[in-house]
């Protein structure tokens, strides 16, 4: 009843672990969120209380690692004396390079609120069970299927948003309507 | 299910939210990268192992927590592998991740001894892989020197256990630490080569290597 080797874990689950992991902290940090979710979860492993699901664990390991990264880049002071050579806020142009054709649709999950996305991600991105949702966010699943459904309905929104003033979308409109654009869907 | 329950009555009432979360799920899945994972026994990488193309077949190294040699086996194909690290696993720790560096040294000695530039490894081995007779048995092959030859009934002589020359034998073929360790120096009292590890014409490759066979 020994814990199988860690590389086969890694062998088996980490194309979910990386698909999680972008879905809950972009196509940019993405990697990295993941990469920190293998090296916690080896340094934590075998969990104390047993390892009957190692896939829901590596889940739950990994969305509460994308929290840790998002609240650490929260709290970094930002340098006020400093001009920031780029506007901090709207699309990172890098993020719409290495999503791909989707640059609408990772504004709009950056759009949601935390919880409502990592729910959304374990959900519909890890198809996890209510159980291992509800575990990752310390909650119920009771709750868990509210913020599920409330952020696929809050998705659909900023989709909606995005998708009609495209960031990014350079000289294809006129100036109004690409200003309006990087209003970053705050309107409705 | 209540979650397939669910997610029926959710596509039915409003499709578009669930179009939107297959949308998240395929851009989530373009182009994924492996992870790079820590292989150092201090960041909890108990075991590194790595799997080498060797002139007498595929080898499975691993280097141990104290930074010795746990394992130098015959893995021919995946499944050999597997049952490999779920061993390690077993008995001397979970935490094992594949770490090329950290083998680096012994597979570099290896292959040198198989183009014969090399006669000794210079390598610390930790037995943690064998049961306490296994150790015994394999440790009397310090003496046994590049190039020699032994029989199973002399070591288990040494081991003052004239009879168990079958019990030496299986103990042998049990190596975790071939090539390193060199059964294949053992064979029968009439001469012959008999069982291992690695398939007889490695062990027959192994002795005219040494110029012993």
């Amino acid at each position: 009843m020994s814990a199988p080797p860690f590389a086969l874990l890694v062998e088996e689950h980490w194309r979910d672990v990386a698909r999680l992991a972008r879905a809950l902290a972009g196509p940019l940090d993405g990697d990295d969120v993941a990469q920190q979710a293998w090296a916690q979860a080896l340094a934590a492993y075998p969990p104390a209380g047993g390892l009957r699901d190692p896939r829901a664990w590596l889940l739950v390991v990994t969305s509460r690692c994308a929290t840790d990264v998002h609240r650490a880049r929260a709290r970094r002071p930002v340098p006020v004396e400093e001009v920031p050579e780029a506007p901090l806020e709207g699309a990172d142009p890098a993020d719409g390079e290495l999503a791909g054709a989707d640059p609408a649709l990772w504004a709009a999950v950056r759009a949601l609120p935390e919880r409502q996305r990592t729910a959304l991600a374990l959900r519909y991105v890890a198809d996890a069970d209510h159980a291992t949702v509800a575990s990752a966010l310390g909650t119920t699943p009771g709750a868990t299927r509210r913020l599920v459904s409330d952020a696929l309905a809050a998705l659909r929104r900023e989709l909606a948003v995005h998708e009609a003033a495209p960031e990014g979308a350079g000289d294809a409109g006129g100036r109004d309507e690409q200003q309006e654009g990087t209003g970053r869907g705050r309107r409705s | 299910m209540d979650d397939a329950a669910e997610t029926t009555t959710a596509s039915g009432a409003a499709g578009g939210d669930e179009a939107a979360a297959a949308r998240l799920r395929a851009a989530a899945g373009q182009g994924l990268r492996r992870p790079a994972l820590p292989t150092s026994a201090d960041a909890g990488a108990d075991v590194g192992f790595s799997v080498q193309e060797t002139a007498i077949g595929r080898v499975l190294l691993a280097d141990g927590p104290g930074g010795a040699l746990v394992a130098s086996a015959f893995a021919p194909d995946d499944a050999a592998v597997e049952r490999l690290l779920r061993r390690l696993a077993q008995k001397v720790s979970p935490r094992v991740v594949e770490a090329p560096g950290r083998t680096a040294p012994v597979a570099a000695q290896l292959e040198e001894y198989l183009a014969g530039e090399r006669r000794t490894f210079d390598v610390a081995v930790d037995l943690a892989l064998a049961t306490p007779f296994q150790r015994a048995v394999l440790e009397q092959l310090a003496g046994v020197g590049y190039g020699a030859r032994t029989t199973y009934g002399a070591l288990a002589r040494d081991l003052g256990r004239a009879g168990a020359s079958r019990a030496v034998g299986a103990a042998l073929g049990a190596n975790p630490v071939c090539v390193v360790l060199p059964c294949h120096r053992v064979v029968a009292g009439s001469g012959a080569l008999t069982g291992y590890a690695g398939g007889l014409d490695a062990k027959r490759r192994l002795l005219a290597l040494e110029g012993a066979g």
